[in-house]
């Protein structure tokens, strides 16, 4: 059989960075292959220059055995190339049958024939053996089948090789095993699958072969067969990773952060958090596991002051906070690792060193009364820089030159520059590589052995699991479940995130 | 100031602009080729007249003087995010305010009633400045929207008040009286003393920019409202203070033109100084100092025209031509960037947003 995909010799040079270091790489038909690397790796670079959006400095990419150009997007989509993005592209008020013939409806004179496309998207699932409700809203939908829509909206366009960008980043571990299996289903009817990834399960689980990235050189190609999942994490990382988090037992002291009876409204203005109680004490990690959009997310806001409470207290040491003020919150003694790092997290036009002192640069020894005292932000920052192992030329270098996992380095650096009471973790590993997991991981156990009371919120079960010592389950905007985390199952507390009972 | 600050103030900064007036003059001057006229001896003659001798030079830095700090008015809200289109606005407000105070209180010593007539001014500007920024902070009105429709409010009230209130005593034109000796600024070395007050202005303003605490706030709630929020800046009343500030600055601008060189409030005395501020202000890519050469050239181009209709038979009009084409040509690399990011990362924040 032919390659459906070869790269040869790829290079990319941008400025200051090598993104692609002559990286070769076959895909052919029926075969999964894993794209694993860090953030930074240069997996979205090569997969850019597979659609002709960058230009390679050096190498040839074939589709099919046909040289591609740069450029030449809509030839790549036409050669059978299809991609599902992480950030999935529906309308979420179209139903399932719109979303997948959007931009090539079937056609009665003027109108879409809804019959048509209703018995193509029906004679698309079966072909893939993908279950879709033709005639259901997007927007209704749980994610993991969106995703499913968004796998058949590429598949329609009889795609023969279908990248996956980081396919389960928003699934729950139940979604996320039914999308192995329509992965491996997919391969079995002939299609190349690239899935681009940094869970190192999902690779052990799936692919084929697998390609590791490293600092935009090819580590190497092995296989599930030939390595595991700590081999895997070396090759990525260049070095051994400790992939359960060391952690002595927690020894708790008094409550440190008290949350009574809270009710909070979401941005449709719709009740979302519905009287939450939660204690998390000095020297614990309390997690909270949850389907994203359960509520989470509004209850770190209103916790750390960016949302209204329609109902309820939060007390930080038996003192209550007041609502909607940041200053007088993070004053009180919370600290936040904000879920979104690029809106609230950065201001991405500033210099690292001003990021670095974003919630303190008005304070001694960053300011003397009204003057800042630069000399003081930029040796600051040197030693963050170095201490947190920040990747950059600079801390003069601006915030958005850097990679994801180093953007979420400076955000925690800052947010735990200082000895806290309180600190709230929202998503703290979200798109960061594996070794830069492994630092923030550290770093939140060493404010949890200081006596911060940290409160970890984190769409990845496995993160709350081995981080936490007692979770805190939430689904439908209640706290369902809490357990000690030496007794928690993985799949009870899945069920628990479902929303099923027992 | 670090590094990444002086890294955007290199090639975009000023090459930018530069090529922005060069191609401005280029249009203009293959217009005038088609009206009949010679584009090399008009431009010759405009900037002869206001640059070519010490007696126009400081006739060009006068009218520098009010358009340095519309301008200034104008790059202060841009740094904190916020389109200012109402300098024209607060800059009547705080000419009339400073007329009022420079005529009626009488028997004050200069060193007294000159600071006083000033603040008048500058109290004015910015309360018109604060009327914006108290509605955009609290009820999120666009900033836009409300200091355009203040421009108007402004002129109608400002008419209204010297025909029927501060009219000068038997006098058929709409015009106070004149300021009182005591109130008037003097002249150093024939510049109007204006001129340098604001130069000391954007001095002071550019370093309470790049040093200072408030500076940062300004800066960060320009660039990322959001993440200055979170970081505990009270975005509110950084958004009033910006445009309080911003506004002071312009009635300051229509006071030292009071003082300096009008004597008195005519509504047709400050015709267009504020909006000429926002030309200068995206001339000067929102840099405190960088805005002193783009008043200067406008302020050039103002005090040449009348000689270059003269001489080169080119209509005064022209000049409002070549900065129309300056502002186009400097705003469309920053809109299409603007666009092209659809974020807040351009040197002047999201003042399109």
């Amino acid at each position: 059989m032919s390659a459906l995909l070869e790269i040869t010799g790829l290079t990319k040079q941008f400025p200051g960075v090598l993104a692609n270091d002559n990286i070769s790489l076959t895909v052919k038909a029926g075969e999964v292959v894993a794209l694993l690397g860090e953030n930074g790796a240069g997996k979205s670079t090569l997969v850019k220059a597979v659609f002709g959006l960058i230009k390679p400095d050096k190498g040839e990419i074939k589709i099919s055995g046909n040289t591609m150009h740069y450029g030449d997007t809509a030839g790549v989509i036409a050669a059978g190339v299809g991609m599902v993005h992480q950030h999935f592209q529906l309308v979420p008020v179209m139903s399932v049958t719109e979303n997948i013939v959007l931009g090539d409806e079937p056609r009665k004179a003027f109108f879409i024939n809804r019959k048509a496309a209703r018995a193509q998207v029906i004679a698309l699932s079966e072909r893939y053996g993908l279950q879709v409700d033709p005639d259901a809203i997007i927007e209704d939908l749980p994610v993991g089948m969106q995703q499913r829509v968004e796998i058949l909206k590429a598949l329609r366009k009889d795609v023969k090789l279908l990248i996956l960008d980081e396919p389960t980043a928003v699934l729950t571990p139940q979604e996320i095993d039914e999308l192995l299996i329509v992965i491996r289903t997919l391969a079995k009817s002939g299609v190349g699958i690239v899935l681009i990834t940094h869970k190192l399960h999902e690779v052990m689980a799936v692919a084929d072969r697998v390609l590791v990235l490293r600092g935009g050189k090819a580590i190497g190609f092995t296989s599930p067969a030939q390595s595991d999942e700590a081999g895997l994490a070396q090759m990525m990382v260049g070095r051994s990773v400790v992939l359960r988090v060391d952690k002595t037992p927690a020894k708790p002291g008094k409550p440190a952060l008290e949350v009574v009876g809270l009710q909070v409204l979401d941005d449709r203005k719709l009740l979302s958090v519905k009287g939450v109680d939660l204690v998390v004490h000095h020297g614990e990690i309390l997690g909270v596991a949850g389907v994203e959009g359960n509520g989470q997310r509004e209850l770190v806001e209103a916790i750390c002051g960016m949302r209204h409470r329609i109902a309820g207290q939060v007390h930080v040491d038996g003192a209550e906070t007041k609502d909607l003020h940041p200053h007088a919150i993070h004053a009180g003694g919370i600290s936040h690792i904000p879920e979104d790092r690029e809106k609230h997290g950065l201001v991405s036009s500033y210099s690292i060193a001003d990021n670095l002192v974003l919630n303190q640069f008005d304070v001694e020894p960053f300011a003397k009364g009204w003057v800042r005292n630069i000399s003081h932000v930029n040796t600051n920052a040197d030693d963050v820089v170095a201490k947190f192992d920040i990747r950059t030329p600079s801390a003069q270098n601006l915030a958005s030159s850097l990679s994801g996992g180093n953007k979420q380095k400076v955000v925690v650096a800052r947010e735990l520059s200082e000895d806290l009471k309180v600190l709230v973790a929202a998503q703290p590993t979200r798109g960061v590589d594996v070794g830069s997991i492994e630092f923030i991981h550290n770093q939140l156990i060493a404010a949890r052995d200081r006596g911060t009371a940290v409160l970890l919120v984190s769409a990845e079960l496995d993160e709350i699991l081995s981080l936490s010592d007692r979770v805190a389950v939430m689904s439908g905007g209640k706290i369902v479940a809490i357990v000690d985390s030496k007794d928690a199952d993985r799949n009870y507390i899945g069920r628990l995130m479902a929303g099923l009972k027992e | 100031m670090t590094q990444s600050k002086k890294k955007s103030f290199d090639v975009g900064t000023w090459v930018i602009p530069l090529i922005a007036v060069i191609i401005a003059m280029v249009i203009a001057g293959i217009m005038m080729k088609f009206q009949g006229a010679d584009p090399f001896r008009a431009y010759k003659t405009l900037f002869m007249t206001s640059f070519g001798s010490v007696k126009g030079f400081s006739a060009t830095l006068g009218k520098a003087t009010p358009l340095v700090l519309a301008g200034l008015a104008v790059t202060i809200g841009l740094r904190a995010g916020l389109f200012n289109i109402g300098a024209q606005g607060q800059l009547v407000s705080g000419a009339l305010g400073t007329a009022w105070a420079g005529y009626t209180l009488t028997g004050l010593p200069a060193y007294i009633h000159l600071p006083i007539a000033i603040l008048f001014g500058i109290f004015f500007g910015g309360l018109v400045g604060l009327i914006a920024g108290a509605l955009k902070a609290y009820r999120g009105v666009h900033e836009v929207i409300t200091t355009i429709m203040l421009n108007s409010i402004i002129m109608g009230l400002s008419d209204y008040l010297v025909v029927y209130h501060f009219r000068e005593p038997g006098q058929l034109l709409t015009r106070t009286r004149e300021v009182l000796p005591s109130a008037r600024l003097p002249f150093v070395f024939s510049l109007p003393f204006g001129f340098f007050i604001a130069i000391a202005l954007a001095a002071v303003a550019w370093w309470i920019m790049a040093n200072t605490t408030s500076g940062f706030r300004f800066e960060t709630v320009g660039r990322n409202k959001f993440a200055a929020w979170y970081a505990g800046i009270s975005v509110k009343r950084t958004l009033m203070t910006a445009m309080m500030i911003s506004g002071g600055i312009a009635g300051l601008g229509g006071a030292v033109e009071t003082l300096g060189v009008t004597y008195r409030f005519e509504p047709a005395f400050n015709a267009g100084l504020g909006f000429d501020g926002i030309t200068i202000a995206l001339l000067g890519r929102a840099h405190p100092l960088g805005i002193i050469p783009g008043a200067i050239l406008i302020g050039g181009m103002r005090a040449g025209a009348s000689n270059m209709q003269f001489v080169a038979g080119v209509a005064t009009e022209l000049v409002d031509l070549l900065m129309a084409l300056i502002l186009f040509f400097v705003t469309a690399p920053l809109v299409t960037r603007f666009f092209k990011n659809s974020g807040s990362k351009s040197v002047t924040g999201g003042w399109g947003a």
